[in-house]
């Protein structure tokens, strides 16, 4: 089957494409991009008329929570893959901090397994970096590898111990795996439930300072001087841990790091009424750091945006702020919420964005997509960035509805999403 | 007159008129606490709940005695011999509640928030709040606000310095919003370790070292040492804590020779608070106690009273 996408504004960074131009799928890859392309009377193709839409590589969630196996009430893999659809994401890559964890072959192959099944997007899992995410004993990562996980993470569960991240990062070169690394000296954070500042002192609910995330982040950079391993900080949310990522840069060290769109889009002082949804780890930050989070992105030193996608059930949500679970969903979100904050308000340009959502999570991962080469495989994300939509977390695909946004109206529809030249999601 | 609200959660929503309401109708309430029949028919046909999920004395039993002296119909629900002890959400104890129609809910909980969330919910009842977590007890503090005018005449002006453990208080963070809104001069002062690094934005000086923080205050409100709420180490003993911020003679010395000393109790003696001062002449800390009641009667009349009339 082909798919003739004609006259969108294609944006490829990896080509420094940025026109409007048809675009040709055929058998799963890119056949071909040009200003005009003429189908032979005898070549059959699906014609989608883009003009006025955008056309990118397939975009990539590398931050998102699935649930499977263990808590398919919250997410499945089938369910957390259409929602990923519906975002215009066309890959995800699902942590392990599952029930089991993802810390051996066969966990890997089961998600793996799930993921081709369920066929809306490709879903790629990271395992664990120690048996259980306990943070103790260096899971099976070679074993892993072999199964096919794209990265090692004790997401959830930062791993204290300096010797067993160092071992874990020393090994993990072996595979050419990143660390994706969650930052959080729980010590200093213990019994945290949002961020201490001014906001928690007045809601009388006790805090989790910011330097908690800026020490885990400072050793980690250390440890990737010292291992030669390329270390990802993941959900980056304050201003000095983004300064330690961009010494950590200058200093040519492996470090990479990605933000979430609520920690670029909401402050603590927005959590009113102590709704839930506003919970989340690492937590909402200041509006200092949320004006960081956007020179971040701006200036290149944040290198992708990831949504940390963790669906809960309105059972562990519908509760005190301090008794609430952590986190929030964003396959959903994601999309219109860079187009609204990002790209209309010019904190970065229709390429960059790319970069962010698809060009770069793809390279951090190693992962053959993020471009639309000739010949390379046509995930391609279509979206209108003029389209207004309101979010209704009542109509996701997800399982879950935890979000902040409910209501919301944003600009920003994912149109078409298409993975290996197959239309996966389609709001034309 | 009726409250701005329909709940009192916190001082934070109250207005300043509101607070001034509440106290007017305070004082007019407390002379019915002097009678020898300590009863009015305020209330009569209303029902008022107290729900308490943590362990309490003195806000339970004078929230139940106000009611009682309304004449409301009074229960009181512990959580550790109710339904929630066998697992049920405070969202389904607070929906239960409902459905038996009463008009005031006094809720108490461990967790700040947890009332404002019962009050999203369960739309039908009013709600007080008694004490969520480390963030409001507006009725200690309007009964403290009231104290404090009857033997000083007013708060505006006045130097008021809070003692002890800041960090963990609902005590000092209701007194704080409602004295700076009153016009009081508001220090608090304790360790570092027992403050909130942001504790300014209540407008109020943050002081460490308590003989300069005594230096001519009018009032001296001294706060309990939340043991149980310390799951740290915020001092190395009980006997540093007392040499350096628990008040004695020798400490108040600093403070004006009229000042009064304010506790919200339950006391800790030797440990925040000497004896001698718990029960000496400056402290008013008994006077606390009875004005507990007429505020506490106050604002059940003020959110179930059908506002024709006190009825005494």
């Amino acid at each position: 089957m082909k798919i003739l996408i004609r006259q969108g504004l294609v944006v490829d960074p990896t080509q420094d494409i940025n026109r409007q131009c048809d675009l040709l799928l055929e058998e799963g890859r890119v056949a071909a991009i040009d200003s005009k392309i003429e189908l032979s009377p005898d070549q059959k193709a699906e014609v989608v008329e883009a003009r006025g839409w955008v056309v990118t590589p397939g975009l990539i969630d590398m931050h998102v929570h699935l649930r499977e196996p263990g808590r398919e009430d919250k997410e499945t893999v089938e369910s957390g893959a259409r929602a990923a659809a519906a975002g215009g994401f066309t890959s995800v890559m699902c942590m392990p901090n599952t029930d089991p964890v993802i810390d051996n072959e066969s966990v890997v192959r089961h998600v793996i397994e799930q993921g081709r099944r369920a066929g809306s997007a490709n879903v790629h899992p990271a395992g664990a970096i120690t048996k259980g995410q306990a943070g103790q004993e260096l899971a099976e990562i070679g074993e892993m590898a072999r199964a096919g996980i794209v990265a090692i993470s004790d997401d959830g569960y930062p791993v204290m111990n300096s010797q067993v991240m160092r071992r874990a990062m020393e090994y993990a070169r072996l595979f050419g795996l990143p660390v994706l690394d969650h930052c959080e000296d729980k010590h200093l954070s213990a019994g945290g439930c949002m961020n201490e500042s001014s906001a928690s002192t007045r809601l009388g609910l006790n805090g989790m300072a910011g330097v908690a995330e800026e020490i885990h982040i400072a050793r980690d950079i250390m440890l990737s001087r010292l291992t030669g391993c390329h270390a990802h900080i993941c959900h980056i949310s304050t201003a000095e841990a983004l300064q330690h990522v961009r010494r950590g840069k200058e200093d040519g060290i492996a470090v990479t790091t990605e933000v979430c769109p609520h920690h670029f889009t909401l402050a603590d002082a927005d959590i009113e009424n102590y709704d839930t949804n506003y919970k989340m780890s690492p937590p909402l930050r200041t509006p200092r750091d949320v004006e960081a989070m956007l020179e971040g992105l701006r200036d290149g030193s944040i290198d992708c945006i990831a949504t940390d996608h963790a669906p809960h059930t309105s059972l562990e949500k519908d509760t005190t702020f301090e008794e609430a679970a952590f986190g929030i969903i964003g396959l959903e979100t994601s999309l219109p919420l860079c187009v609204e904050h990002l790209l209309r308000k010019e904190v970065v340009s229709l390429p960059r964005l790319v970069q962010l959502m698809s060009v770069n999570p793809a390279r951090i991962l190693g992962l053959e997509r993020g471009t639309l080469k000739k010949g390379s495989v046509a995930d391609v994300t279509v979206f209108d960035a003029e389209r207004q939509v309101t979010v209704d977390s009542n109509a996701f695909k997800s399982k879950s509805r935890n979000t902040p946004y409910q209501g919301w109206v944003l600009h920003g529809l994912p149109v078409l999403t298409i993975v290996s030249g197959r239309i996966v999601h389609d709001a034309r | 007159m009726k409250l701005s609200r329909k709940h009192v959660l916190g001082i934070a929503e109250l207005s300043l008129q509101d607070i001034e309401l509440i106290l007017k109708t305070a004082r007019s309430f407390r002379e019915i606490t002097e009678r020898p029949l300590k009863k009015v028919p305020t209330l009569r046909g209303r029902s008022v709940i107290g729900l308490f999920y943590e362990p309490s004395t003195r806000t339970r039993s004078s929230f139940e005695l106000a009611a009682k002296r309304l004449s409301a119909d009074a229960v009181n629900i512990s959580a550790s011999t109710s339904s929630v002890s066998k697992g049920e959400t405070l969202i389904d104890t607070g929906l239960t509640l409902q459905a038996m129609r009463p008009d005031v809910v006094i809720v108490r909980h461990p967790v700040a928030g947890s009332v404002h969330l019962l009050a999203r919910r369960c739309r039908d009842i009013r709600f007080v709040n008694a004490g969520d977590g480390m963030h409001e007890h507006p009725t200690q503090a309007l009964l403290d606000a009231m104290t404090i005018i009857d033997n000083k005449d007013k708060l505006e002006g006045l130097r008021v310095v809070i003692v002890g453990d800041i960090r963990h208080s609902r005590v000092a963070r209701s007194n704080a919003l409602l004295l700076s809104k009153c016009g009081a001069q508001v220090a608090v002062c304790g360790p570092p370790t027992l403050i909130p690094l942001d504790f300014h934005q209540y407008q109020v000086d943050v002081e460490h070292d308590m003989g300069k923080a005594l230096q001519g205050a009018d009032v001296v409100m001294m706060l309990r040492t939340q043991r149980e709420r310390q799951h740290e180490v915020f001092y190395p003993s009980t006997k540093e804590y007392f040499n350096l911020y628990g008040l004695n003679s020798k400490k108040m010395e600093a403070a004006k020779p009229d000042a009064i000393v304010m506790h919200p109790g339950p006391i800790n003696r030797g440990i925040e608070i000497d004896p001698a001062m718990a029960d000496g002449p400056h402290s008013v800390i008994l006077e606390q106690v009875t004005n507990g009641l007429a505020v506490r009667m106050a604002v059940l009349y003020l959110l179930a009273g059908s506002g024709e009339g006190l009825g005494i």
